[in-house]
C-alpha cells in the first residue's frame, strides 16, 4: 500500500508509547511501593473521597435507586444469556446503516484488524477518543509498532501518554498526578507531540486546560481517521454511545473521515428502552453529575455529514471464557463506571497501577484474572487485593457482588494449584483443617496454647515473630494467649468439671 | 427500643453459644460476657462441646474443600438448637451467606438441606439480643468514654445498622462518641493482613488515628479478629486506648465493672 506521504519523523515521537502492563510484578510487591508514597496516597485520597461524596450525594436524590440497580442487573443478565442473538442483530442493523463490522477473538486479531484499517486510510497518524477497550488489548503499541501514532484526546489520557505512564483509575486516569507534575509533562513533552505548551506554562488549571485544548485542537482538525470505543452499542437500531465530560471525543467522532470503533461484545444492550436505565446511572455513579456533559451516538454512516468511513470490531477477548463461568460472568455486567475504585480502601491506599491492567481496583481484581486466565504470579494475587470488606458491592450500580466473586477466583486460584506441589500455605491449610475437624484436637492444641500463655505471665504483648507471622508482628502488637480458653472455663463453671 | 412484633413471643429462651475458635483459644472473656449477659436476661445458655471453625478462614482464602467438613460439623453441632448466638459479625456472616455455596459444592443434598435449615437461626449477639429478645437495655453499666467501630461483616454483610449502638447508648454511665469514616474497613480482612501486609497496616493505621482523635478511652466493635488488628496498631503506638468486644461492655456491671 501507499505510503508516499509519511514523513521520516518516527510515528511517535514522544517515545515507546503508553507503557504496558505486561510482566507486573504481583499485587502485594506494586502495592506496598505505592503505601510508601505519601504524596500518592494523598492525591487518591483526595480524589476518591471528593467523587465519592458528591455520588453519595446525587444518587441519595434518586428515589428508586435500589430498583434501578436492580433492574440494570437483570437487563445485564438476560442480555448475557443470549449475547449470541443480540450481537447478530447488532451486527444486521449495524450493517444496514452503512458500518462495516469485523470479529476479532483476541486483542491480536483486534490489533491487526484495526492497524489493517488504518493502513488503508495510508494515514500515519489517527486521534482516539477515551477507550478502555483499545487499552486492554494495546492497540497504540500494535499501531505504532506499524508506523501509526495513536493520539489520545481524552486530557488525562492525554497527560498519561505524553508522561510515559499507564492509566491509574477507570475514569480518572491521571489521578495519581498532582498539577505541578501535569505542568512539567506539558512543559517537556507536547512540543515533541505536536504544538508545545506555552513557555510562561503555570500550574493552574485553567491554563494548563487551555494549553491542552491548543495542543489537541491541532490534532482534531487534522485527522483523517478515528478510534472509538463506545460504552453502550443498542443492537435494536445498532447505535453506538460514548458518554464524556470534555467533548474531545465529540469531535473524534465528527471530524474525521473515517472512524474505526473498538467494542467489547458485552457492550451490547438490546433496546434504547434499557439504554435508558444505564443512562441514568452511569454518570451518576461514575462522576457524581446527574448527567454526563457530552453523549454521543451514531448509527451507521450519515451521507454527508460525519464520518463516511464507518467500522465497528466487535472484541472478544476473552469474554466468552468469562460467560462460560456461572458465577465470574456476573463481572461482565460491569459498565465501567468506576464506583467501585473510589469506595475501595485498598485502591485508595495501593493506587491504580498496583492491580497491573487496565482495569484496576476492585472490579479489575475479579476482570483482569478472568479475561487473561489465572496464570502469571499477578493474576493470581489479584482475587486477594481485597479485605473484603463489601463497599464495591453497595457502590455497584449493576450490582455485582464482587466480594464472592473475589472468593470464587481464590478458589480458583486454589483449585488449579492443586495438582502441583504443595505450597506452605496449602500445607497450613490442611494441617488447619485436621485441628479444626475435630473438637477434642482443638481442645488439646488449646492446651498447648494455655501452658504456653503461663510461662509467658506478665507479659502485655508478644515480641517479634518468625516467619509468616512477622507480617503481622512487623507493624502490630500481637496479644499474649489468655491462661484459660473458654472451653476450659465452661467445664470449670456450667459443667463441673475442671 | 424496637419492636421485634410477632417474632418475639416464640423468642427462643434456650440457645446454644457459637463462641467461635478464635475466641474459644484467644479471647474467652468475649463469648463468657456473651454468657453472662444472656442469662442475666433469663436465657439458658447450652455450649455444644463438639464445635470447633465455621471455616471462614479456608473459605475466605480460597480453600473450599477444607471448609466442607467445617461446615458438615457445624450443622451437625447445631441443627437441633432453636437459637445460636455468636459473638462475632464474620463468623455469623460466613455461616450466613457462604455456608449454602460449599453445601453446594460438596453435592451432598442431606449437608445442602441441613444448611438450609440451620443457617437461618443463627444470629449475631446484637441481632439476637435486638430482634429476637426486643431488649436493648441489657441492665449494663460502663462509665466510659467509648468509641464504636461497625465492623464491615456486621456493617455489610449482615446489615446490623445500629443495633449495636443501640444497645451500648442503653448502658448506663456511657458516653458514646461517633467516630470519623467509621463504615471504613480497618484492613484486616482474615488472611489480607498476612497477604497483603502494607496495604492492612495503612488501612488499619488511618482507622486507628481516627479512633485516637475521638479522645474515646475505648473502641467497641462486634468483632474480635478486626480488634486485634485495630488494637495491635493501638499498643504498638502506646496510644493507651483499651480495646473491647460489644459482649464485654454488656456484661460490665456496677458490681461487677469490665
Amino acid at each position: 500500500m501507499s505510503r508516499s506521504h509519511r514523513t521520516s519523523e518516527p510515528a511517535n515521537p514522544v517515545g515507546s508509547t503508553t507503557a504496558t502492563f505486561v510482566g507486573m510484578p504481583s499485587f502485594p510487591h506494586a502495592a506496598a511501593d505505592a503505601v510508601g508514597n505519601s504524596q500518592l496516597r494523598r492525591n487518591l485520597r483526595h480524589a476518591t473521597h471528593t467523587i465519592r461524596g458528591k455520588r453519595a450525594e446525587v444518587v441519595a436524590e434518586v428515589p428508586d435507586w435500589e430498583a434501578l440497580r436492580a433492574r440494570a442487573a437483570a437487563i445485564k443478565d438476560a442480555t448475557l444469556a443470549r449475547l449470541d442473538e443480540h450481537l447478530m442483530t447488532l451486527e444486521d442493523r449495524l450493517t444496514a446503516a452503512g458500518a462495516h463490522v469485523h470479529w476479532a477473538r483476541d486483542a491480536e486479531e483486534a490489533c491487526r484488524i484495526v492497524t489493517d484499517l488504518v493502513q488503508q486510510t495510508g494515514v500515519d497518524e489517527v486521534v482516539k477518543v477515551k477507550s478502555m477497550a483499545t487499552q486492554e488489548i494495546e492497540l497504540n503499541e500494535a499501531l505504532a509498532a506499524a508506523g501509526v501514532a495513536a493520539w489520545e484526546t481524552d486530557l488525562a489520557e492525554l497527560i498519561v501518554q505524553l508522561g510515559d505512564d499507564r492509566p491509574s483509575h477507570i475514569l480518572v486516569p491521571a489521578i495519581h498526578k498532582g498539577r505541578s507534575e501535569i505542568r512539567q509533562i506539558f512543559s517537556e513533552r507536547m512540543a515533541q507531540a505536536g504544538r508545545a505548551a506555552p513557555a510562561d506554562l503555570t500550574d493552574e488549571p485553567a491554563a494548563l486546560a487551555e494549553a491542552a485544548r491548543v495542543h489537541l485542537r491541532e490534532k482534531f482538525l487534522r485527522a483523517r481517521v478515528a478510534v472509538s470505543g463506545a460504552n453502550f452499542a443498542v443492537a435494536d437500531t445498532g447505535t453506538l454511545i460514548v458518554l464524556e465530560s470534555e467533548g474531545n471525543g465529540r469531535m473524534c467522532l465528527t471530524l474525521p473521515q473515517t472512524l474505526i470503533s473498538v467494542v467489547g461484545i458485552e457492550k451490547v444492550v438490546p433496546t434504547w428502552e434499557d439504554l435508558d436505565v444505564f443512562l441514568q446511572l452511569l454518570p451518576r455513579s461514575s462522576t457524581g453529575e446527574r448527567m454526563n456533559p457530552y453523549t454521543s451516538m451514531w448509527t451507521g454512516v450519515a451521507e454527508d455529514d460525519g464520518p463516511q468511513d464507518v467500522h465497528v470490531v466487535l472484541v472478544d477477548n476473552g469474554r466468552t471464557t468469562v460467560l462460560e463461568d456461572p458465577v465470574g460472568r456476573e463481572a461482565l455486567r460491569c459498565i465501567r463506571c468506576s464506583a467501585c475504585l473510589n469506595v475501595c480502601p485498598v485502591y485508595e491506599r495501593a493506587g491504580g497501577h498496583a492491580y497491573g491492567s487496565v482495569y484496576p481496583g476492585p472490579i479489575g481484581a475479579v476482570l483482569t484474572p478472568q479475561l487473561r486466565g489465572i496464570t502469571g504470579a499477578l493474576e493470581k494475587s489479584l482475587p486477594y487485593a481485597s479485605s473484603l470488606c463489601g463497599a464495591c458491592f453497595d457502590a455497584c450500580p449493576v450490582r455485582i457482588d464482587i466480594p464472592r466473586l473475589l472468593v470464587h477466583l481464590r478458589t480458583r486460584v486454589v483449585d488449579e494449584g492443586r495438582s502441583g506441589r504443595p505450597s506452605a500455605e496449602s500445607v497450613a491449610m490442611r494441617s488447619a483443617e485436621w485441628l479444626f475437624s475435630d473438637a477434642r484436637r482443638l481442645t488439646r492444641a488449646q492446651q498447648g496454647v494455655t501452658t504456653a500463655a503461663r510461662a509467658l505471665r506478665g507479659r502485655t504483648s508478644l515480641g517479634a515473630l518468625p516467619w509468616p507471622m512477622s507480617a503481622w508482628s512487623s507493624a502490630r502488637d500481637v496479644p499474649v494467649p489468655p491462661q484459660e480458653t473458654f472451653r476450659q472455663w465452661w467445664a470449670r463453671t456450667h459443667e463441673g468439671r475442671a | 427500643m424496637t419492636d421485634a412484633g410477632p417474632e418475639r413471643a416464640e423468642a427462643p429462651k434456650r440457645v446454644a453459644l457459637f463462641a467461635t475458635c478464635f475466641n474459644d483459644t484467644m479471647w474467652p472473656g468475649t463469648p463468657r460476657a456473651t454468657v453472662q449477659v444472656l442469662e442475666r436476661l433469663g436465657v439458658t445458655v447450652e455450649f455444644p462441646w463438639k464445635q470447633t471453625c465455621c471455616g471462614q478462614m479456608f473459605t475466605n482464602t480460597g480453600y473450599a474443600d477444607e471448609a466442607i467438613p467445617l461446615v458438615r460439623g457445624f450443622v451437625d453441632t447445631f441443627e437441633p438448637y432453636a437459637a445460636v448466638v455468636a459473638p462475632s459479625a464474620s463468623c455469623v456472616g460466613s455461616v450466613r451467606e457462604q455456608y449454602a455455596a460449599l453445601a453446594r459444592r460438596s453435592g451432598d443434598p442431606g449437608l445442602q438441606r441441613a444448611v438450609e435449615q440451620t443457617t437461618p437461626r443463627v444470629y449475631e449477639l446484637s441481632e439476637y439480643l435486638v430482634d429476637v429478645l426486643g431488649v436493648t437495655d441489657v441492665g449494663a453499666s460502663f462509665a466510659h468514654r467509648v468509641t464504636y467501630h461497625p465492623t464491615c461483616h456486621s456493617l455489610r454483610m449482615l446489615r446490623v445498622g445500629d443495633k449495636p449502638l443501640q444497645l451500648l447508648r442503653a448502658v448506663e454511665g456511657i458516653e458514646v462518641i461517633e467516630l470519623p469514616g467509621a463504615d471504613e474497613c480497618c484492613g484486616f480482612g482474615g488472611t489480607f493482613a498476612m497477604k497483603n501486609a502494607a496495604v492492612s497496616v495503612a488501612m488499619g493505621s488511618d482507622k486507628a488515628r481516627h479512633i485516637r482523635d475521638t479522645g474515646a478511652e475505648v473502641v467497641v466493635a462486634s468483632d474480635n479478629s478486626c480488634l486485634a488488628h485495630i488494637g495491635g496498631l493501638l499498643d504498638r503506638g502506646r496510644s493507651g486506648v483499651r480495646w473491647m468486644h460489644l459482649a464485654e461492655v454488656l456484661a460490665s456491671t456496677r458490681e461487677q465493672p469490665a
